[in-house]
Order: C-alpha cells, then structure tokens, then sequence
C-alpha cells in the first residue's frame, strides 16, 4: 500500500458539469425530435417554447431561492394568481388603473405581503417551509376565491392589455412571435444571478442553505434574511402571476395553483439541491428550458395531456433520485489513511 | 520540556508592563435555580496559551458563551485591555476580537474555502455588495501569513477535519481575532495534525494572539499551554502556569480525587473456545489481512493512531463496510459479511465511534433509546411489547450505569456527553450481545466519567461478554485489555499480552 495517497476515489459525475449534462439533453432531445418530427425544427416551436417557458421561469427563479436556502415553497403560484388576479380586478371594476407602472407596483406589493406572511410564520417560529407554505397556498386560494372574486376576467384593464399582442420580434410568413415579456423575464434572470452571486443577502441565502446554525454564529440576521427571501419571492411571483394574466389576455382565479410540479421538477432538475445551499441560475434556466421542450414534444407527438404531469413526474423523482444517490456516496466513508510518516 | 521553550517571545512570564488582552473576573451564572458558574475569573495575555481544563458540565462552555456574548452573567466583569464591557452581545464580542472555534467549526460545506474565510468579516463590515474574486485575496493573504496549504478554491465539504479547522483558524484570523478559543481541537485529528496544529499555534502567539484551548486530552494540554486554569462544578479550583502541573495534580484538580488507571486486568481461559473468529479479513485501500480470535470474558483492545485503518477494521466486523475477503464467525458460525442485520442476529453489538449522530436518537427519551435496539427481546409474541420487561430492563441499566438524569423520561439531548455515552452503552448491554465493539468509547468524556465507563466494561466481560475496545488513549488500554493489537497502515503489525502491555511499549509501535 502506497503511503503518499490511499485515499480511494469515488467517480465524480454532476455537479462539475451539471450545466452542461442539462445542455446535451436538451440538445439530444432537439435532434431526436427533428428526427420524428421535421416540423419540430422551426422558429415557430423556438418561440412557442419560449412563451410557454416565461411563467415557469419567472416562478423558477423564486423558487430557486428558496431550495438554496434550504427550504421549499409550493405557495408561489397561489401567491402569483391571487396578486395578479386582484389587481386586475381592482383595475377594471375599481377603475383603479394606474398605468403599466402602477399596475405592476400594486402587483408587487400584494405578492411581497403574502411572503411577508410566509416568512414570518417561517423565521419566527422555526417551521418546516413546505407545512407552512402548503397551509398558506390554501389559505391564499381560499381567500382569494372567498372575497375577492372568482369569476373569469375576460377583459384586461387598459394599462397592460397591449402588452398581450405587443411583440419584440414576429416573423409574419411563419407565424412566429416572440412576446415583448420576455424582456423582463430576461432581465429578472440577471438580476437573480446578481442578487445570488453578488450580493450579501445572496450568499446569506446559500450559507443558511449550508449550514443555518453557522450562518448564525457567523453573524448573519438569519431571521430577518429568512423574511426578506420570502418577501422577495412573494414579490416575483406577483410578477410571474401578472405575465400570466398578461400572456393569457384574462384573468381566471383558478389559475396556475397546481402547476407547481412542473416548477420545482425544472429546478431541481437545473441542479439545485434539494438539501440546500446549491443551485444556480444558469442550470434553472436549463431545467425549465428542458421540461417546456418536453411538454412541447409530447403534444407534438400526440401524447395526452395526462401523460405530460407523469412526464414532468418522473422527470423529478429522476432528478431527486440522483442527487440523493451522490449525496450518500458523498457522505459514504472515505478511508482516510494518515499519510505523513516518520 | 518540550520544543516550544526555544520560542523567546511567548514564552516569556507576564511581566508587570504586560498588559492582560482579556480579564473576566467574579463571574456568577445561574440556570434555573442551579449555580453553573460562580465568582470564576480568567486573565488572558497575548501570545500566551491557556488552558481551560475540568470536566464535562463543569462550567467551561458556560463561560466561553459569557465571554462571546452568547449568555449575560449574573455577576462579574469582563475587561478589555483594561476597560470593562457592560453589556456584551455576541456582535460586540466579535468586534472586540473574540473568536470561538466550536468543535464543528460551523462552516458552510456548500462554499468554498476563500468565501468561508472572507464571509463573517464581510458580515462584520455591513457589506451589501459581494465580490468573490475582490475578496479572494484577503483569504489568500491570511492563508500565505500563516505558511498554509489550503486550495482556496475547493468547496468546505471536500476537507478533511484538519483543513477544516485551518480554515476556520483563517476565518477568525480576517476577522482580527485578538482571543480565540478553540473548543477539542485535537479530538478529530490524526498525530501529524496535531504537531501542524501545535506548530501554527505558536505562530499565532508570535502574532499576539491569546489562545484559549479546551480540552481533555491532558498530555497535550501540559505541551502546548502556558497557563492553566481548572473549573469543577462551576467553581475556579486551580489556576497557575503549566509547568506547575502534571497529568496527575491536573487530573485530582478536575476530579477531586486521584483516579486509579493502574491495571486491573481477569485472566481469561485461554483454551476455552474462541467467541469470535476473524481470518484473512481484506478491504484494499482499509486494511489487509486481519486476523484474531476473541475469547469469553476476554477484553481485546485495537489501536493504532487515527487513520491507520482501525476503525474501517470495526466498521467491517458490524457489517458497515464489505470486506472484500476474509471471513468472521462468531461462536462457530459464520456471519454473512456486510449485513448489520447477519451481525446483530449473531451478536455483535458495536458503538460507534460519532456516539451523538450514530448511536442514539438524540430527542427521545433515555427510556427509548436504551430499548431501541432490542425490542424483539422484550416483545410478547410478535408485535407487543412488554411494558413490565422494558421497564425491568430500563431501570436495571439506568442505574447500573449510573446515568445522571432528573429521570430516565428525559431526553438525551440534554445529557453531557459521559452520560450520553452510558446511554449508548446500556442500548447495546440491553441487547445482550456475546461480543461488544467499541469505538472510542471515551473520546470526549471526562476522566471521572471514563473511569466508570471501563469499570461496565469489566463488569461486563466479567459475565462472559467479549469486548473489542477500539481506542488510541494508551493508559485505557493498559488499564482496561487482556491483549492489545496495534494497527498501521492497515495491518495488525504487532499482538501484545500481558507484561508486553505498557504505555512506553505500545506508543513506540504505535507511532514506528
């Protein structure tokens, strides 16, 4: 036995190249379906992808943040819905519309208070995020359905209704658009990656997620970091919610409560660890990139709709079944022999 | 005495001019109604070690949580370079330089090793913006100062504990740390860790830094302190410099009695049949070509320093590792390798070496816990349990052991960590196991505590049980094994028996 080096070496695959094993999935996928399907290779499928892919992600990016820190929220699309919807409603029935501008902070505001609520049930009491954040999902809904309305909004108040038909680039001879909303999605996946790589309350997010009692003793507000995520998180998800609305040209309260899986699986598959304190941006974007192609391709080869939440479903457990797998080999004994001598 | 003497500058006796970095004096702390420190004081000088010695619950943890702020004393002062702080809070410990190192170190696995040095300082500065390349530097500056090697660059998790522990030096370092303490630093390390420890810990006192080390490994503390001061049950009962003290007056000052660790060894019969059997065991790149035999009543010790392959040897006896060849039998049947099921069924009983992670459900009951491994033993038929055998079994162990608990309802968390070891120790004695491995079964416990835990253990071989005492503490096993086997570099390179079995003897092979 040598004595410079016994230490045995398990194989290493993910995490170094996680972004790129997502990148030649999706690239496998693309040709496979070029392959089955010709038509699938068009401008047109890229844009539809990419439309259908603005709400996920807007959604992913929130829950990004919260699988780093260590936990997991399933009220965001509760939280997104009830903050579009009311606004929406206060805009066209109140005449309350004040403009994109307006409509947007209103937005905002309402999201950033329901993860107010979130955070503070979480930070003060000490509570395990996924109880409490499916307990406020259904409080969220309710309410909304119980006092704010729940009838269908066919009609958008003036201030956002152009944003529905406004396009940054349509190429008329194929009938391909792209929404202009992809401008502000583009902007909030840089401004994430920023918060998360450049800031002190991003990589509070990723210490917590490590170690939470460190990030204690290191001197970081633990509790005040844990409130400003989910305010945070309420606020993007306001966003996400208001696209939606936007993209869908109405607005239905009983929307997008229940498209959480398709979120968290994209996540989680983009590399962020379900245990906390790993994930980033770039591999969230991957992953929702990565499920819309999917959800895409099924429907173009005809696969029922039912089939397509199996999909995304075992897609998770997949995802989550690696990660696990890594981290018990991780934490599988190495022999560690002493290898100074004499 | 020792190599450290040849240093002039930190050496040197405080002489009047020298001003202490930190004075606590008359510190008084109450918990509940029960005294846990009382009128205790400490005077900490730079570039000086001291030692804070006693055993476990006898205040040390409380006073280093009053001098970071963490708990507000009753009474007393704390003086800063002479001036008294009202008021500590851990914020305003830290940026009056103090440092605690807990024993696990409370870094972030997840980052890498610059952002874990550079991140509490960043903190400390109420930074907004974070810059990982702008920062890398200051991490790299305090890494070069302190003639380390550490890849910046690698995430935390990927450390060994001796990195580990540097990193969290360096992050104390950054951070202009004037006191540090540092809770067992040695507990986890392998022998040439501890001599890099002990050699960047005289250059922190070339640096001016005040240590202050915590721990129960007496020998160490005699080589690398030069201030001593013993706590016991919440009162100062010694304090003086080092040289002043041996392993002997520093273990009657943390007991209050001089503890017996001579030899007291029962003559097992050699020609009875072998309890447990091992041959050729073989796991490449763990240990090569094991072989012994275990006798009833016989206690075994395995040594070797930490890393020579002991532990792997243990783990592979309880099934936790797969042996690649070799074959275990116990009482003349062969136990299917790498099955913890095979091993218990056989009787093998095994406690493992991380007590509070592995062997006991920390929130349960002391109750629970020491039946937890053997309700089949105590069941009526198939699925009941028998409250009436439990409760037998429970009180007969809780005070045969001598568990020091309000009651056998309350939970383990809340036990010192002697006592938590007693409750791992009744879980498997409940099970009644033919043979009992133990890994490090002392490691952390207090003298007067392990003097206990050795005399169960002989109690325990006195009715027939064969026990396999892993250990690197010499006069343990001394005091406590029929037959020592050293382990090096994952070989069994020597077997001593009776005489043979000597602290001077089994450190020189040990270490060879």
């Amino acid at each position: 036995m040598s004595a410079t080096d016994t230490r045995i070496r398990l194989p290493r695959i993910g995490r170094m190249s996680n972004e790129l094993v997502l990148a030649s999935i999706i690239l496998v996928l693309v040709i496979v379906m070029c392959a089955v399907n010709p038509a699938f290779f068009s401008v047109h499928t890229l844009f539809s992808i990419l439309r259908s892919a603005l709400v996920p992600m807007v959604f992913a990016l929130a829950v990004l943040f919260v699988i780093i820190s260590g936990g997991i929220d399933v009220s965001f699309a509760a939280i997104g819905i009830f903050a579009a919807y009311t606004t929406v409603s206060l805009a066209q029935g109140g005449g309350l519309d004040f403009g994109l501008i307006g409509i947007l902070a209103f937005a905002i505001v309402i999201g950033g208070a329901l993860g107010f609520v979130n955070g503070i049930v979480i930070a003060r009491f000490r509570l395990p995020t996924l109880i409490v954040t499916l307990a406020t999902q259904g409080i969220f809904k309710g309410v909304l359905l119980a006092y704010i309305g729940s009838k269908y909004i066919a009609e958008l108040p003036d201030g956002i209704s152009w944003l529905s038909t406004a396009n940054l680039i349509s190429i008329e001879s194929t009938r391909a658009y792209l929404p202009m909303l992809i401008v502000p999605v583009v902007l909030l996946v840089i401004g994430a990656a920023f918060v998360l790589r450049r800031t002190m309350f991003g990589r509070g997010i990723y210490a917590m997620g490590g170690d939470l009692e460190g990030a204690r003793r290191a001197g970081f507000p633990v509790v005040r970091l844990q409130v400003m995520l989910y305010v945070l998180v309420g606020a993007v998800a306001a966003i996400g919610g208001l696209i939606h609305v936007v993209l869908g040209r109405s607005a239905n309260p009983q929307d997008l409560v229940g498209t959480e899986l398709d979120v968290i699986a994209a996540v989680v598959l983009g590399g962020a660890s379900i245990f906390g304190g790993r994930g980033t941006v770039t591999g969230t974007v991957l992953g929702v990139l990565l499920v819309q192609i999917i959800n895409n391709s099924l429907i173009l080869m005809g696969v029922p709709t039912a089939w397509q939440r199996a999909a995304v479903g075992f897609l998770l457990v997949i995802g989550v079944g690696i990660q696990a797998v890594m981290a018990r080999r991780a934490s599988r004994r190495t022999f560690v022999l002493d290898t100074v001598k004499e | 005495m020792n190599a450290e003497q040849a240093q002039p500058a930190p050496e040197a006796e405080p002489t009047p001019e020298a001003r202490p970095v930190l004075e606590v004096r008359g510190v008084r702390k109450v918990f509940g109604g029960v005294v846990a420190l009382d009128d205790v004081g400490i005077t900490l000088y730079p570039g000086r070690v001291h030692c804070l010695a006693g055993e476990n619950g006898c205040g040390k943890s409380t006073l280093i949580k009053i001098i970071s702020g963490v708990e507000k004393p009753e009474a007393g002062e704390i003086l800063l370079d002479g001036e008294p702080l009202s008021h500590l809070s851990p914020t305003q410990a830290l940026r009056a330089g103090i440092q605690v190192i807990y024993q696990d170190f409370s870094l972030f696995p997840n980052l890498t090793v610059a952002e874990n040095i550079v991140l509490p300082a960043a903190i400390a500065a109420r930074r907004t913006l974070y810059s990982a390349k702008n920062r890398r530097p200051e991490a790299q500056r305090i890494v070069e100062e302190l003639g380390l090697t550490l890849d910046l660059d690698s995430d935390v998790e990927r450390l060994s504990v001796a990195d580990r522990q540097l990193t969290a030096i360096c992050r104390a370092l950054v951070q202009d740390a004037r006191v540090i303490f540092m809770d067992e630093p040695t507990t986890a390390l392998t022998h040439s860790e501890v001599e890099r420890l002990f050699a960047l810990v005289r250059r922190l006192q070339q640096r001016g830094v005040a240590l202050v080390f915590v721990s129960h490994k007496l020998d160490e503390v005699l080589q690398v302190s030069q201030d001593i001061t013993v706590l016991r049950s919440g009162r100062l009962v010694a304090n003086g410099p080092a040289d002043e003290f041996d392993v002997a007056s520093l273990t009657h000052a943390m007991t209050g009695r001089a503890v017996d660790d001579s030899r007291v060894v029962v003559e097992v019969d050699e020609e009875a049949e072998p309890l447990l059997r091992v041959e050729h065991l073989d796991l490449p790149g763990a240990f090569t070509d094991v072989s012994f035999d275990l006798q009833p009543g016989e206690i075994l010790g395995l040594t070797g320093l930490l890393g020579s392959g002991r532990g792997e040897i243990a783990d592979a006896l309880f099934g936790l590792l797969t042996p690649q060849s070799g074959t275990v039998t116990v009482g003349g049947r062969a136990v299917r390798p790498g099955s913890i099921r095979a091993s218990v069924d056989a009787g093998i009983g095994y406690v493992p070496e991380d007590r509070l992670t592995q062997g006991l459900f920390l929130d349960k009951s002391i109750s629970d816990n020491i039946i937890a491994g053997s309700l089949s033993e105590h069941a009526v038929g198939k699925v009941l349990l028998s409250r009436k055998r439990t409760a037998e079994t429970i009180s007969r162990l809780f005070s045969r052991l001598r568990i020091k608990a309000p009651s056998v309802e309350a939970p383990v968390r809340s036990l010192s960590g002697g006592n938590a070891q007693r409750v791992v120790l009744a879980k498997w004695l409940a099970t009644k196991p033919r043979v009992l491995i133990l890994n490090g079964p002392t490691v952390g416990v207090d003298v007067g505590s392990k003097e206990e835990i050795l005399q169960i253990l002989r109690e325990a071989a006195n009715d027939g049980m064969g026990v396999i005492m892993i250990s690197d503490d010499v006069p343990e096993l001394v005091s406590l094994c029929n037959r020592v086997l050293v382990v090096r570099r994952g070989e069994i390179v020597s077997r001593l028996a009776g005489d043979e079995i000597a602290a001077p003897r089994i450190q020189e092979v040990m270490a060879a």
